[in-house]
């Protein structure tokens, strides 16, 4: 997005590629290092998860992948890829109904005024949704509101088919609100959608289990500024469950090496 | 967009939802885990195609939504209009009450402070007089003018005094200051200015009601809750188009309650005016009313004043059905 994409990429370019990413809020003495020298390379399909303790700037690595916010340093390059941001909050516009906050994403997205009730019926379905077309979303329970916000966000990476440059999803502790047992569901439905739609994400969590249960790999952020850790390959075989002897072990070892880290703040 | 079609099919998607959602809860009782049938079937049904696999997964949503939503509660509307009059009707038998009570304690003589026995008939009499609805129709006119030229000026000022940070140092408090000055205190000005003449009135009556509404649109814009700012964005709304699609629609309540309170001072700024700025051979309340002052007509003066209130409510009343029908279409109404 900052850099010009200087050779064809490459079958195995990154869907999105930090290169050195700083951020610094403020100026001087008082200025905040929130990043620093984050590097990362994430492959097209693959489901990564970002996992740090309270002030290692997740949300501030997603607002600069999204482009809602400039870097002090390094670059992003996410290839032209369609990138859209999902929150903690479902934060859809309370005037409109839940077909027409869809219908307004589409219609951002350039998408014809005549093809958008249907576009937006489709992707209703695609959460289970379709009976609430008409529905406002604060007559939705809070699971319900951020399925209509995940289609809203998939409505934001539509590609027509017409580009190979894939779509990125970034999601901000889409289910950080939301009970156990919507949160069981909701992870088995995210990955459903992220498996038949060929999405790669960006998953921010503080939650090691869930970081486990849904990523390909995740990557240990440190706080204050935000580095990178360490990364953990998740060898664990779909469809996954969060209570599974598998998903536990990596996660204690995780939460080792996050409470080390989260230790190191206190000395 | 989405509400413009047939509202009665809308409804009976609705119903038909919901009746799905009471009866699913009913059915599936304590198991809270096993989705209800009824709730999952209507899902698949409505499902074009749906691969085996997900099948589950549907199902178990469908029926986590079933049992989160409950029952819907509709049908009440003569309940609510009724719930609305009866208090309404209450105060108003206590203020005649307590107005016999007064006339009766002998306090003044009644041909000074008639009792509301007396002042019925006269009431009824203006009612049928086609001078006070001459009266009547001058007045409204000179409000709704008042009114429209207030609301055109203060979107105007609000909308650039939002808008751009310098003109709210500059003007923010002075705003603020002229919407807690008293209107009367410009008609002095205004005469010298206008003379006695129709422009004095709308004159003042523009100056008392143009801040509030000004107030209105600058507080809803600045209220404009900022994760909705950051949503927009994401969709890439920029420029006028945030305008149109986030910012405008969000500041309606808060522009909706600046008109009502627009309203008010206007409506008083006019009856001010219409006791100091007598034009002509013209009639309006306020003519009448300072006539009926000079001939010692109280229980006429007393119509008139039931008259300006009865009006005065009758509008607030339109605001707030307004603002409740927001409030309810967000899902912000406090019932």
């Amino acid at each position: 997005m900052t850099q010009a994409v200087t050779a064809a990429p490459s079958r195995t370019a990154a869907a999105v590629r930090l290169a050195g990413v700083s951020k610094a809020f403020g100026t001087g003495s008082s200025s905040l290092l929130a990043l620093d020298q984050v590097s990362l390379d994430v492959a097209p399909g693959e489901f990564v998860c970002l996992l740090g303790a309270s002030g290692c700037g997740k949300s501030t690595l997603l607002n600069l992948v999204a482009g809602l916010d400039q870097v002090s340093a390094g670059s992003i390059d996410s290839s032209g890829a369609r990138v859209a941001l999902m929150f903690q909050e479902p934060a859809l516009f309370p005037w409109l109904t839940v077909t027409g906050n869809l219908e307004l994403a589409l219609k951002m997205r350039g998408v014809p005024r005549q093809d958008r009730r249907a576009r937006a019926a489709e992707l209703l379905e695609s959460v289970h949704l379709g009976g609430f077309a008409r529905k406002r979303p604060h007559q939705l329970s809070g699971g319900m509101r951020q399925r209509v916000a995940l289609a809203r966000a998939l409505a934001l990476t539509e590609d027509d088919g017409a580009s190979e440059q894939g779509t990125v999803l970034l999601m901000d502790e889409p289910f950080g609100a939301l009970d156990a047992m919507t949160r069981d569901l909701l992870h088995d439905e995210i990955e459903r959608i992220w498996r038949a739609r060929g999405l790669t994400v960006l998953f921010v969590t503080h939650n090691v289990r869930e970081a486990v249960r849904l990523g390909d790999r995740v990557v240990l952020l440190s706080s204050r500024p935000g580095r990178v850790v360490q990364e953990f390959p998740v060898p664990i075989d779909r469809p996954r469950r969060i209570d599974d002897a598998d998903v536990s072990t990596l996660a204690a070892t995780i939460t080792q090496r996050l409470r080390e880290e989260v230790g190191r703040h206190g000395a | 967009m989405a509400r413009e079609t047939a509202q009665s099919t809308d409804e009976a998607a609705e119903s038909n939802v919901e009746d799905t959602v009471v009866d699913s809860v009913e059915s599936s009782g304590s198991t809270a885990g096993e989705p209800a049938d009824t709730a999952g079937d209507t899902v698949k049904d409505a499902k074009v195609s749906q691969d085996t696999e997900a099948d589950g997964l549907s199902r178990q949503l469908a029926g986590l939504d079933a049992l989160e939503l409950g029952g819907g509660t509709r049908g009440r509307s003569l309940l609510l209009v009724w719930s609305a009059i009866w208090p309404i009707l209450t105060a108003a038998l206590i203020g005649i009450a307590a107005w016999q009570l007064v006339v009766w304690s002998g306090w003044k003589e009644t041909y000074v402070l008639p009792g509301p026995a007396d002042t019925l008939p006269v009431f009824w009499d203006q009612m049928t007089n086609s001078r006070f609805w001459d009266a009547v129709a001058l007045t409204m006119r000179r409000a709704l003018v008042g009114f429209a030229v207030a609301v055109a000026i203060g979107v105007l000022i609000g909308a650039l005094v939002s808008q751009f940070r310098v003109l709210r140092r500059a003007f923010g408090s002075l705003i603020t200051g002229l919407q807690t000055m008293p209107s009367i205190a410009w008609f002095p000005l205004a005469i010298l200015l206008f003379q006695l003449s129709e422009s004095a009135i709308l004159f003042v009556v523009v100056l008392g009601a143009a801040p509030s509404i000004a107030n209105g649109l600058i507080a809803g814009v600045d209220y404009t809750p900022p994760i909705l700012l950051r949503a927009g964005k994401v969709m890439g709304l920029r420029g006028l188009n945030q305008y149109r699609h986030l910012i405008m629609p969000a500041s309606l309540p808060s522009f909706v309650a600046g008109l009502k309170q627009g309203w008010a001072f206007a409506w008083r700024s006019l009856m001010a005016g219409e006791l100091l700025v007598i034009i002509g051979n013209t009639t309006s309340l306020g003519v009448l009313l300072a006539q009926a002052r000079e001939l010692n007509a109280t229980a006429e003066m007393i119509s008139y004043m039931i008259v300006i209130l009865i009006i005065g409510i009758v509008i607030d009343q339109v605001f707030g059905a307004v603002d409740r029908a927001i409030r309810v279409r967000w899902g912000v109404d406090q019932d």
